[in-house]
């Protein structure tokens, strides 16, 4: 016999994690009560399009929406919006509220997500910006104008889709980056180098080997960003896309284990009823035993549904998470999609399609096994390689092209 | 059960060919989804359902 479900379950953080977490609990059969806490005014809405079709302009704010309102009504939620969760106390088993009152639980669930990160002191400097929240996309967007002069700092997916971007509404853009190459550290050097091509072939002027230092501000409002290593670009507007902190501050004396996010066991457990998913969660990959935290758009929605799954599942039933990551990038007409792991493997081997036709696949392995694959603008032959990243198959052995 | 697709929202990720493949498939160039069976059997729903679930552009929606 399984024992009874949790009477009462709460999940803080109301974005594509805990709505996979709520949807997950009541596609298993789960009828008890379950309150869905998310500070954000909005229904849970899906963020990749922030740096896409929103920014474009493609879309309005309209389309973000992760479900329409009929949906989630039909999920007979408690549902907080607009309400942050300040404190826990795992003894009484309560999330304190910053509306004041608390919300009691016989589990937790932790879908906080992440915060961008800043460069120091440019928070509340006019045109600095970052990306991570739907009033972030729209004040950022309001920037986009031909001729404007825009520095963005960091050459991660985000960063280099904003760059795609705003070359797109004429802007003059130049990426910073400390790495040799926008995205080298993932790609490597020959698609880092293809997609480096991509981007100077569309007007952005890459700076690399360097940091921003600081944003140079005249009556509150930035004109440059100085380098490290002593230039200044002189900029109307600058994006700081140089990653995300997990948003643990409100966990701190709760007992629950932080490092970088919370610390849970394989299973997404961090112990005395609280479990994580998304952003925020950080486990020992079963396969690899080493600690991570992902930040992909697919990893929220699946670990909350593992997290609904073990919940209901019991103490001692519950399944390890173990994942092929995914994560797709778009910029200019590229689609760039990958399964598993790139960063740190040792060998890269095109096995379809080649870089100067910017269309390709590539096998990323390490030690002779298969750790990733990436593909630009052939997804449905990429996905037809990711078998070989769930088996970490030999290099050699298998049907390589 | 009733599917609908919202194929501009679709951004290629085949999540829903590796949940339901009886039930899904993409198209070769763009990776955009494409219907193989608009009125899949029982013992697919809830392989349909992950799909949904899973899709990261909620381009999917299935009823009820
Ligand atoms: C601009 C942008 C583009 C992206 N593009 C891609 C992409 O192309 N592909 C891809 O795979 N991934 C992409 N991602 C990453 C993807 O969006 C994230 O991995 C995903 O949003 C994580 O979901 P989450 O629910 O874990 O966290 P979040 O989306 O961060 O949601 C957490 C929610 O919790 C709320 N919250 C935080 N603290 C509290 C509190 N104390 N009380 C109450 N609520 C709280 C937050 O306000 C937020 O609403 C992108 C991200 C951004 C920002
Ligand atoms: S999972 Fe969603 S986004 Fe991906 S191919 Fe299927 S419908 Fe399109």
């Amino acid at each position: 016999m399984n024992a009874p479900p949790p009477a009462r379950i709460a999940v803080v953080g109301a974005s594509a994690a805990g709505l996979g977490v709520v949807e997950g609990l009541r596609r298993e059969g789960y009828a008890g009560g379950l309150t869905l806490i998310g500070d954000e005014p909005h229904l849970p809405y899906d963020r990749p399009p922030l740096s896409k079709q929103l920014l474009t302009g493609e879309w309005g704010s309209d389309r973000l929406g992760l479900r329409g309102a009929a949906a989630i009504e039909a999920l007979g939620l408690d549902l907080r919006l607009g309400t942050k969760a300040v404190a826990l106390d795992t003894r009484s088993r309560e999330v304190r509220l910053d509306r004041g009152g608390a919300v009691g639980y016989d589990a937790l669930v932790v879908a906080t997500g992440a915060a961008a990160r800043w460069l120091a002191g440019t928070r509340g400097v006019a045109g600095v910006h970052v990306l991570r929240t739907l009033e972030d996309a729209l004040g950022f967007r309001a920037e986009l104008r031909p001729g404007v002069r825009l520095v963005v700092v960091g050459a991660g997916f985000l960063g280099a889709e904003a760059a795609a971007v705003a070359r797109g509404a004429g802007a003059e853009v130049t990426m910073v980056t400390d790495a040799a190459l926008p995205l080298g550290d993932v790609l490597g050097p020959v698609l880092g180098g293809m997609l480096a091509g991509v981007h100077v072939e569309h007007g952005v002027r890459i700076v690399s080997g360097t940091r921003a230092g600081t944003v140079l501000a005249d009556h509150g409002r930035a004109t440059g960003v100085r380098l490290t290593d002593g230039r200044v670009l002189d900029a109307d507007a600058v994006l700081v896309a140089v990653g995300a902190v997990p948003n643990v501050g409100w966990l701190a004396g709760s007992g629950v284990p932080l490092g970088d996010g919370v610390e849970c066991d394989a299973t997404l457990y961090a112990g005395s009823g609280v479990w994580a998913a998304g952003d925020v969660a950080n486990w020992p990959h079963p396969r690899t035993g080493s600690r991570i935290r992902i930040e992909h758009r697919t990893n929220a929605a699946e670990q909350g549904i593992a997290v609904a799954r073990n919940i209901l599942a019991g103490p001692g039933r519950a399944v390890p998470f173990d994942p092929v990551p995914y994560v797709w990038s778009d910029q200019y007409g590229l689609r760039l999609q990958i399964y598993g792991r790139t960063r740190g493997t040792d060998t890269v081997r095109i096995v379809e399609g080649a870089p100067e036709d910017r269309k390709l696949v590539a096998l990323y392995a390490d030690g002779g096994r298969v750790r990733g694959v990436v593909g630009v603008n052939m997804p449905r032959a990429t996905r037809g390689y990711r078998a070989l990243v769930a088996e970490t198959a030999a290099l050699d052995e298998r049907s390589v092209a | 059960m009733e599917i609908s697709l919202d194929f501009d929202k679709c951004c290629g990720a085949g999540q829903c060919v590796l949940a339901a493949p009886e039930v899904f498939d993409q198209r070769d160039d763009d990776g955009v989804v494409v219907l193989l069976d608009a009125d899949p059997p029982a013992e697919e729903y809830e392989n349909v359902r992950r799909a949904a679930q899973v899709c990261p552009a909620a381009a999917i929606d299935v009823r009820p």
